[in-house]
């Protein structure tokens, strides 16, 4: 889960890090339980997400020149959650390199660019992020031409393999051939764009990435079909957007407005049906679930410094989790992508958001 | 009558002393005040600088090192890879680029109309286009478009094939050219882009020094039965080299500094590895200082082989 570019961007994004941290007295953001983020995003009226922006399925400019894509609809939602309307967000393009850089510089407000949650990256020692519910369950595989024979890792030995820079596959393909004591040889580039370029003209054998991910590449490939994903994955990698350390209340409300995602999809509430489902609520003072999430009862959207009406505004904007699941990446598009374990917890998969109360 | 005393604020050695004094320490608050920022808050930030990850394994391996690396040796030997991954295309980029900026250089005076034409659009043509694109270009669209397996361009040899450039007796077995001395498409791909860019400049340096030598040495030589070559070796390089050599100077810095651009192409060099270091780690402070260091102390060490050099070239003249 990789991406773009550009040594200058990098490094300029990298000086107000610095400059803000030498110039400025106090510069920790998010301190007791004030929220500075959330506090922030409501003053400028718009929510500013990061996102890869070059993935189709997941965040791509459509030929309408619109933002589109699974990640993207997160940014929406939680731009339709905090700002009770999903058009005010700001997409910047980060590439793999750049993103942890531009949380923590604050530069943006939300991470939705396919990163792979890990202790490291968690944890204030590391990567010091604070990450929201795992919104994807993934792994990591590896793509090779149809017509090549190889059908094993063990068969990548001795051959070169391309790879983003900056991400976790680049690891974890490090692990898989150690294991399988193969000597291999990676070709590490700074964005996909050239990963799969150099992949394309068989400048590598073979080229890994998130499956997903991968199928998703794939779909925009000129002869996609010339393509296969070996089977077995490398490693696991659940996704999860991402947001500053430090501001527990800008994290919650991230948080709580992916679940409502989820929970909206569990109790059968869609895009379609909301407005019946409020006013069915609003009619009916026994449905106290259903009462308490659509924000007719008590005071969770409160709680959270919402809207009481946020998950209302969330589902009217992008529709529950399956919804955007399948308009993205499921079998109905090019992607063509399986729930598979991204299924409901009540279907057997993974996907459980705890309970609104 | 006693002699007339100076007031001390118009003592000519005082007040020059007081004000060096006086920017020197401003400069020291300000640095000192920068820093303590800094660490204070990337210590509130729990990012206090700490260099005991540099042990830890690295994990990931580096394609074409020279120094023998797997991904269970520590950070630090990671980064000496890319570290010698670096200079080895620097060291060889110098003398290539050399090379071909004085060829390119000395053929702009040429008698030959098309020779000297040609060397003004070289020039006018390279040094245009940023480096960037050009190594994008060189190897995506010159290298990664040469054929590959038993197609592959053959010479006795030599043999310049999709993965790379094969010297010694190359030999195909199962497919793969194998040979004494490979060297990596990427890293052909970054040498020939250094060495035309940075050739261009240096080029007009030669120029430069070529030009400023009067007519009459050139009349000189002549008249003295010299070759045209002879001119050159013997009269005029001598007395235009205390003016190239400065210019040079710039020229090596700057392509040390432009090896940077190799992660553009795949190549392995330090900034790479260390971009790797910086994303696993987190350790985006200590991984620049590291980068800065290495950069400056190449560049450091260029330039004092350079004035090393031009102190050699002055002496000469009388």
């Amino acid at each position: 889960m990789p991406h773009p570019p550009s040594l200058i961007g990098k490094v300029l994004r990298a000086v107000p890090l610095l400059a803000g941290l030498a110039l400025t007295g106090c510069a920790v953001e998010g301190s007791g339980l004030q929220s500075q983020k959330l506090a922030a995003v409501k003053a400028r009226g718009e929510l500013v997400c990061g996102v890869d922006g070059k993935l189709p399925g997941f965040s791509f400019v459509a030929p309408d020149g619109r933002y589109q894509g699974f990640e993207v609809d997160l940014c929406r939602a939680v731009a339709a959650g905090v700002l009770s309307d999903p058009a005010r967000v700001q997409f910047r393009d980060l590439s793999a390199s750049e993103r942890f850089a531009a949380v923590n510089s604050g530069e943006v407000d939300l991470l939705s660019r396919s990163t792979t949650m890990t202790l490291s990256r968690d944890a204030a020692g590391g990567n010091a992020l604070s990450f929201g519910p795992i919104h994807f369950y993934g792994g990591q595989a590896v793509m090779v031409n149809a017509g090549s024979g190889i059908t094993t890792l063990k068969q990548l030995a001795g051959k070169p393999i391309c790879v983003t820079t900056g991400t976790t596959t680049e690891l974890n393909l490090a692990d898989r051939m150690r294991e399988l004591n193969a000597a291999y040889m990676p070709l590490k580039f700074q964005n996909d764009g050239q990963t799969y370029a150099a992949y394309l003209q068989g400048r590598c054998v073979a080229v890994t990435s998130d499956r997903a991910l991968l199928a998703a590449k794939r779909s925009s490939f000129p002869d996609p079909k010339a393509h296969v994903l070996l089977a077995g994955d490398l490693s696991k990698e659940p996704l999860a957007t991402a947001t500053v350390n430090g501001d527990p209340v800008w994290a919650d409300a991230v948080r709580w407005i992916t679940f409502a995602l989820m929970q909206a999809e569990e109790s059968g509430i869609t895009q379609a049906n909301v407005e019946s489902k409020l006013a069915e609520a609003t009619a009916d003072p026994n449905q106290a679930d259903l009462r308490r999430f659509l924000g007719v009862d008590g005071q969770l959207g409160q709680q959270l410094g919402l809207p009481a009406d946020f998950v209302v505004q969330v589902i009217k904007a992008v529709g529950n989790y399956g919804e955007i699941f399948d308009r993205n990446l499921g079998v109905n598009t090019s992607i063509n992508l399986a729930r598979g374990t991204n299924r409901q917890w009540t279907d057997g998969g993974l996907i459980y958001s705890p309970p609104f109360r | 009558m006693t002699p007339p005393v100076t007031p001390w604020w118009r003592n000519r050695r005082l007040i020059p002393w007081l004000v060096q004094a006086a920017v020197g320490l401003l400069v020291l608050v300000l640095v000192a005040f920068l820093v303590g920022n800094l660490v204070r808050n990337l210590a509130a930030a729990g990012l206090l600088l700490t260099w005991r990850w540099i042990g830890n394994p690295a994990g990931f391996d580096i394609a074409g090192s020279w120094l023998p690396f797997s991904a269970e040796q520590p950070y630090w030997w990671a980064l000496l890879a890319g570290l010698v991954n670096t200079l080895r295309v620097v060291v060889i980029g110098l003398i290539g680029a050399s090379i071909v900026g004085t060829a390119v250089g000395v053929a702009s005076f040429s008698g030959n109309a098309l020779l000297r034409g040609l060397a003004r659009v070289y020039v006018e043509l390279i040094r245009n286009i940023p480096l960037l694109l050009q190594l994008v270009f060189w190897y995506f669209v010159v290298f990664l478009a040469l054929p590959g397996g038993a197609n592959a361009i053959q010479w006795p040899g030599l043999v310049l094939a999709q993965s790379g450039l094969y010297l010694g007796m190359p030999e195909l077995v199962n497919g793969v050219w194998q040979a004494p001395i490979r060297l990596s498409v990427e890293f052909a791909a970054l040498l020939t882009g250094l060495i035309v860019y940075i050739s261009a400049f240096i080029s007009e340096v030669v120029r430069g020094g070529i030009a400023s030598v009067p007519k009459g040495q050139w009349e000189a030589a002549r008249s003295l039965g010299f070759t045209p070559l002879q001119t050159l070796r013997r009269v005029v390089l001598p007395q235009a080299l205390p003016v190239i050599v400065p210019g040079l100077n710039n020229q090596y810095i700057s392509l040390a500094k432009s090896s940077s651009l190799a992660i553009a192409c795949g190549y392995a060099d330090l900034y790479s590895v260390a971009e790797t270091t910086l994303n696993q780690t987190g350790r985006a402070v200590e991984v620049m200082v590291i980068l800065l260091g290495a950069y400056l102390a190449i560049d450091l060490v260029i330039s004092a082989l350079m004035n090393g050099l031009n102190r050699a070239v002055q002496l000469r003249s009388r």
